[in-house]
């Protein structure tokens, strides 16, 4: 009993260590956002690309788990992230996206230099729809489920260990959802 | 020359920090404008964790305090404008935490922690001291020590 009593100390500390071992290697951006298993807000933008529809959140209902990506020509991450959006849509993965704090043409330069991996795009030259579900900075990758739930929010460049760990497999079981 | 140096180290003195928030954002209303001032330093910008969207020279930093303005100029309370920044961003937002369950250990971990080791403290101190003597003997230990000294048990 008296031994146990001596080891506390030195399990509390380790335990401690273990914690702040984990914290370090935590991204602190990475926050969850407030609207995890909550429907995306009302919203509706203008389209990015000409003579388009733009992008609202009844985009989200249908029926079949989407990806929203948060992007901007400005943001060297996105640039980064392309690729894989561009090999995802190839492999048939739903992705809508939100030009967020810049005019329309500078999105569209963009979309024609690199290639065009959403299924609908809206622009937001204020940021203000992006604020709306959350949105702190570009890129970040929202998860929406079946019924336009939000599921998860990816902050920072989507990678392929990214895809492959998280959100595939994610994106893969709101499939099976009924 | 010592007047005019006098006089700015005085203004120099009177100016407090001035925080990020720009003239063209500021309401008209002086009220409004405090009550907007105060809020923004109890916010935290999403963009740089540990500043207060007063603070902070992010872009979004600035959205979010024009909306706080906005917010308030339409009328809502203190709360409400809070409360609607909060519901986009999360408590995390909050710099001051309101106190709730999945806060309560926020609140009073650090409480908790120290009574523990309070306790733990006063239970050690008491197995180590020994026990009280005051080195003088009783009248008892008097008489004790005499039958002990003058019976065969001595020898």
């Amino acid at each position: 009993m008296k031994r146990l009593l001596f080891i506390l100390p030195v399990v509390g500390f380790l335990v401690l260590l273990g914690v702040f071992f984990v914290g370090l290697g935590r991204d602190p951006r990475a926050l969850p956002s407030a609207f995890i298993g909550k429907p995306l807000p009302t919203f509706a933008t203008a389209p990015l690309r000409e003579g388009d529809a733009g992008l609202s959140n009844a985009d989200f209902q249908r029926g079949e788990p989407v990806l929203l990506n948060v992007f901007a020509s400005w943001c060297g991450p996105c640039r980064v992230e392309h690729p894989v959006l561009m090999r995802l849509r190839q492999e048939g993965v739903a992705i809508h996206g939100l030009d967020w704090k810049e005019e329309a043409p500078a999105g569209r330069k963009w979309l024609a230099e690199r290639g065009d991996p959403y299924i609908r795009a809206g622009n937001d030259p204020s940021g203000r729809t992006g604020i709306e579900f959350g949105v702190a900075g570009v890129p970040e990758t929202f998860v929406i489920d079946k019924h336009g739930k939000v599921r998860y929010r990816h902050v920072g460049a989507l990678t392929p260990d990214d895809w492959e760990q998280k959100i595939g497999p994610l994106m893969e079981q709101l499939r099976k959802e009924s | 020359m010592r007047r005019v140096l006098s006089l700015a180290l005085a203004l120099a003195l009177l100016a407090g920090p001035a925080g990020a928030v720009n003239p063209d954002e500021q309401l008209a209303d002086p009220a409004k404008e405090a009550r907007a001032h105060k809020l923004s330093r109890e916010l935290r910008c999403v963009v740089c964790q540990n500043q207060s969207i007063d603070d902070s020279d992010a872009a979004l930093a600035r959205d979010l305090r024009i909306i706080l303005r906005e917010r308030i100029s339409a009328g809502d309370t203190d709360k409400q404008a809070v409360d609607f920044i909060v519901a986009r961003y999360g408590s995390f937002v909050q710099l001051d935490p309101p106190m709730r369950l999945d806060t309560l250990a926020l609140w009073f971990g650090p409480l908790a922690v120290l009574v523990l080791g309070g306790v733990g403290a006063v239970i050690y101190m008491r197995g180590r001291s020994p026990a009280t003597a005051s080195g003088e003997l009783t009248a008892e230990d008097e008489a004790e020590l005499a039958r002990i000294l003058t019976s065969d048990e001595a020898r």
